[in-house]
């Protein structure tokens, strides 16, 4: 099975270096931006402001406080950023041990009537995204959902798709795609590799 | 983590740790909701089989059930077949036949949820056994005071009162030594336990004494219903001596925090102003027992069957 070849001169494996992650980042954030002027033609700047980020732990949720910090650094205007911890609302908490839970917060404004978009490291099965969207409807009544991902590897069980996708990976579903972010692993990259087939 | 919460004794520092923190987390994604409900035990049935009277107890562990979606039953012994002499055993095969995956007992005999233990396959969770031990109460207690204070670590903690017939002074006592607390005994001789000398704590019977040094000072009720012989004099005496009133209160640091498990005896181990003073944590304690209850039960529950 041939790895998809990375943009540079990288290690066997590496899909994305540090250089590429900070370049999606910094895409989806700008195309977050022109989304929001497009829906508010004129007020870019108070669409921006009604603009939810909710990271779903452990990886989105430090990605959407880069991708707040980038449209800040790009527009000046401060974006809400929150988490939403999943794991209460799985629907695989049976197939295995136990799950540590991870934080949620919300910003002090609330979701009701909001634009939220979801932020996530990798989109796979689409079960993680189904869990958060149950989760949303406890937590309030947003104006719209939405979906970012750093990738996108395939392989949906459900019928999801991301609005934002920093890179479209064609994977076997065997293989194990891996984003590590400096916030948690120390290192900025993405990674796939042969994994075992299940 | 383990199938069962039988006593806190056995519990060590990280599984501790994991249910307090399970409990924050659980808070924290329930805080400001409307809607109070996660789907996580859908399907699933707990059944509160109680042998004694409770209120808060029963109450939180129902609510905390609720909150994560299980079925739950309620199970008294009063007016059950129990009066008519079923025994703890056939009422617990009883139980899980009709497809309950986990019990939650309270017992006037200590020891009874171990034995049910070994009978059930779901898992058992102890809210209360004889003068053995209460380990959800001491679970929220910690959390309450971990929450009030930031620290478990170090902490100095007093506990007053009935230590003789209290499973709560029990399980404080085992979990605050597992997460790194100093606890003190403060009680008349009498309430003291024979075997007081090997548990990890140290004696005192002069509460004016201990009191300038404490972090946290813990009452106990005094628990008439366990008291088959004259402890003390008179209830006066008691009050006078061991009872939490204003003035001893003065005498604790400034940002001391006062505790009880409930239900309390207004006048006899702690007087109305104190219970009801800024320093009293008493309903945060009964509001912290529905997310720790809910972490106990996630973390028994909510993964794959062993």
């Amino acid at each position: 099975m041939a790895v998809p070849s990375p943009t540079s001169e990288a290690a066997p494996g590496v899909l994305m270096t540090a250089d590429d992650v900070a370049r999606v980042v910094d895409r989806v954030a700008h195309q977050l931006i022109e989304r929001a002027a497009a829906a508010s033609p004129g007020a870019a700047d108070g669409a921006l402001r009604d603009l939810v980020l909710i990271g779903i732990p452990t990886r989105g949720a430090p990605l959407a406080r880069r991708l707040a910090a980038r449209i800040e650094a790009f527009t000046g205007t401060a974006v809400d950023v929150g988490t939403v911890d999943i794991t209460l609302y799985r629907d695989d908490l049976r197939l295995r041990g136990v799950r540590a839970l991870e934080d949620t917060w919300l910003p002090a404004a609330g979701l009701d009537g909001r634009l939220v978009v979801l932020v996530d490291d990798v989109l796979f099965s689409g079960r993680s995204v189904r869990a958060a969207l149950d989760a949303l409807r406890d937590l309030g009544r947003p104006r719209a959902v939405q979906l970012a991902v750093l990738v996108d590897r395939g392989h949906r069980e459900l019928p999801i798709r991301a609005d934002y996708v920093g890179k479209n990976v064609p994977t076997s579903r065997t293989q194990q795609v891996k984003v590590r972010l400096s916030e948690v692993d120390g290192v900025d990259e993405v990674v796939v590799s042969e994994g075992v087939a299940a | 983590m383990k199938r069962h919460l039988l006593e806190a004794a056995d519990l060590d520092r990280a599984d501790a740790t994991l249910m307090l923190d399970t409990a924050a987390q659980i808070e924290s994604a329930l805080a400001g909701r409307e809607v109070k409900k996660l789907p996580t035990l859908r399907g699933r049935t707990v059944v509160n089989l109680f042998y004694e009277d409770s209120t808060r107890t029963r109450i939180s562990f129902e609510l905390a059930a609720k909150r994560l979606s299980a079925d739950v039953i309620n199970f008294s012994a009063k007016g059950s077949s129990v009066s008519k002499g079923e025994s703890l055993k056939d009422t617990a095969l009883t139980l899980e036949a009709m497809g309950s995956d986990a019990i939650v007992v309270r017992h006037p005999a200590s020891g009874a949820p171990h034995r049910l233990a070994h009978w059930v396959r779901g898992s058992v969770v102890n809210a209360g056994d004889g003068t053995h031990e209460h380990p959800t109460q001491a679970l929220l207690d910690a959390y309450t005071i971990r929450q009030r204070l930031g620290r478990l670590d170090g902490v100095r903690v007093v506990l007053t009162g009935d230590v003789l017939h209290s499973r709560v002074a029990r399980s404080n006592v085992w979990l605050l030594h597992t997460l790194g607390a100093e606890v003190t005994v403060v009680a008349p001789p009498t309430l003291l336990p024979v075997g007081v000398g090997s548990w990890p704590v140290s004696v005192s019977y002069d509460l004016d004494a201990v009191l300038p040094n404490a972090d946290v000072i813990m009452m106990l009720r005094v628990q008439a219903e366990r008291m088959n012989a004259s402890f003390f004099p008179s209830a006066r005496e008691y009050s006078r001596r061991y009872g939490l009133d204003a003035r001893r209160m003065a005498l604790l640091p400034d940002d001391a925090i006062v505790m009880h498990p409930g239900p309390m005896n207004r006048g006899m181990e702690i007087a109305a102003e104190v219970a009801d003073s800024v320093r009293s944590t008493i309903v945060e304690q009964v509001g912290n027992g529905v997310s720790v209850r809910m972490a106990v039960l996630y973390l028994l529950l909510g993964g794959a069957p062993e």
